[in-house]
């Protein structure tokens, strides 16, 4: 995959689809990964509800951190993703990199979902209610909301520039932020009460064939991970492709009309690179759909 | 930079001295949040009292917003922002600029619901320097974070809603360490407060940094 530096504008309607390129987000080696992360997920449910057995403290809600773990770890992941990508795209420009970000904050803001939503099951049985002011509870809601506000941002209806732009300073500040507001949920829980609720959870003594299923959830989760950021990816990159197609089709359409009295040959609507991408930006930041 | 800043900062404090917004609709909206507390929390059990340190700061982080939001609605119109970006200023100037002007008019509300809490919640202030101390590096933090988000919504249409979704889990931690460090001084226990004081000096430079940093490409793309 490359870094065209073709740029694109807000939306991808109304625009043909391109000609030659991929038509599925899918492909060879994507579809191996389906399946095997499918077959690690029939097996992660065999070993979590049937082959592990009940916990002696946490009973048969054990189960559910097979799963709540492996996302809180992978939504982390996404998260460093999101900002490793944010300051690529800055310092280097690289698209590549601010698209890998956009698909793994969409992911991680999937999976920190999913982490709330198994915590607050886990939590019901073994602490009697669904939330308590902990220090990861809290700090993973902030993520969660600091999250949707990286999303709110990159998805708005702007020039590409402008919202990868926007996007990639939060995305960037989202890691520090994340750290910040985990240190201050964490003295301020640790004034008001001692030993974190987590003290019986993983880590603490679990073995054999519980930890296999753990380790085992982590991978599985790796493997939907590496799935959906594929194909988010390359969805990103399509979308991002055939709004750019679009609009160099319309200039290269109106520099034919401009120039037909000198009877230059119309510019092809094919390669988007054609256009020298100054033009573009330029073309693109007045359209109807830029702010201010 | 710092001519720049203070010349930002002039403009934006004597565009509120003459507009009067700021007095005439965000302090009055401020001492409403003071009253409206009142009314949901029965000022009779003196929940008004105790909970005093987390209210005044959720009504300055309230009333704050509407200071951003408004220095950000004054260079959105007549094409005010292409005007800055022309005009030659340095970036960081200008960050530094609207951060103050914002900084200084948060000050002043943060002062009059000091003495709106005092008077209608009936609260002893104790604990000064802490106080002081906790006032200033909040408020820091608070005006510059709020710059640089503030200049990411900005020019947007839905800048309204868009910036206290990204602001205010940002601004969480300043909402937790300004409030602890009030609770910690107006119990009498100013040791308790300071490593907080210390939280609000670190969120303000890594802010003020990424502002600084941050402004100029922000300004030039959008």
């Amino acid at each position: 995959m490359t870094t065209q530096s073709n740029a694109t504008t807000s939306r991808p309607g109304g625009a043909t689809a391109p000609e030659a390129g991929p038509t599925s987000t899918g492909s060879k080696a994507t579809r191996a990964l389906g399946i095997l992360a499918l077959a690690a997920v029939a097996l992660l449910v065999l070993l979590g509800l049937w082959w592990t057995p009940a916990d002696v403290i946490q009973n048969e809600s054990v189960r559910i951190l097979y799963v709540h773990v492996p996302a809180a770890t992978l939504a982390y992941l996404g998260c460093f993703l999101t900002s490793l990508g944010s300051l690529m795209y800055l310092w280097k420009k690289s698209r590549w990199w601010e698209l890998v970000g956009y698909a793994a904050a969409e992911i991680a803001a999937i999976f920190t979902a999913v982490t709330l939503v198994t915590g607050m099951l886990w939590g019901r049985p073994t602490w009697g209610v669904f939330w308590v002011w902990d220090a990861r509870l809290t700090s993973t809601a902030m993520l969660m909301l600091l999250l949707l506000g990286y999303l709110a941002v990159r998805r708005l209806p702007a020039d590409y520039h402008v919202r990868a732009q926007r996007a990639s300073i939060i995305g960037l500040l989202l890691v520090p932020n994340v750290i910040i507001v985990r240190q201050s949920v964490q003295w301020w829980r640790t004034l008001h009460q001692e030993a974190s609720l987590f003290a019986d959870g993983p880590g603490a003594t679990i073995e054999g064939i519980m930890l296999f299923t753990l380790v085992f959830g982590f991978v599985t989760f790796q493997l939907i991970f590496a799935w959906l950021l594929v194909h988010r990816f390359r969805l990103a990159w399509l979308e991002e492709q055939v709004a750019g197609q679009g609009l160099t089709a319309a200039i290269a359409e109106r520099r034919a009309e401009g120039r037909s009295a000198s009877g230059a040959a119309p510019a092809p609507i094919a390669p988007p690179p054609a256009v020298p991408s100054e033009l573009v930006h330029r073309a693109s930041t007045t359209g109807p759909e830029v702010a201010s | 930079m710092w001519h720049d800043a203070m010349l930002v900062a002039g403009k934006d404090l004597r565009l509120e001295v003459r507009s009067r917004v700021a007095l005439n609709q965000i302090v009055p909206f401020a001492l409403l949040v003071l009253v409206l507390f009142a009314f949901a929390l029965d000022p009779d059990r003196g929940l008004l009292e105790r909970a005093t340190p987390g209210l005044y700061w959720v009504a300055v982080l309230f009333s704050g917003l509407l200071a951003l939001q408004r220095a950000f609605t004054v260079e959105a119109a007549d094409g005010n922002r292409d005007a800055l970006r022309l005009s030659g200023l340095d970036p960081a100037g200008i960050f530094l600029g609207k951060a103050m002007a914002v900084g200084v008019q948060l000050l002043v509300l943060e002062v009059l619901l000091g003495i709106g809490v005092a008077v209608l919640y009936t609260t002893q202030f104790a604990g000064w320097p802490l106080l002081l101390a906790t006032v200033g590096v909040a408020t820091v933090g608070i005006a510059a974070a709020g710059t640089l988000y503030g200049v990411l919504a900005a020019g947007l249409r839905v800048r309204e809603t868009l910036l206290p979704l990204l602001l205010l889990p940002v601004l969480a931690p300043v909402l937790i360490g300004s409030t602890r460090a009030f609770e910690a001084a107006l119990a009498g226990a100013p040791a308790e407060g300071w490593p907080w004081v210390g939280l609000l000096a670190v969120f303000a430079v890594l802010y003020i940094l990424a502002g600084v940093l941050g402004f100029g490409p922000l300004l030039e793309e959008s």
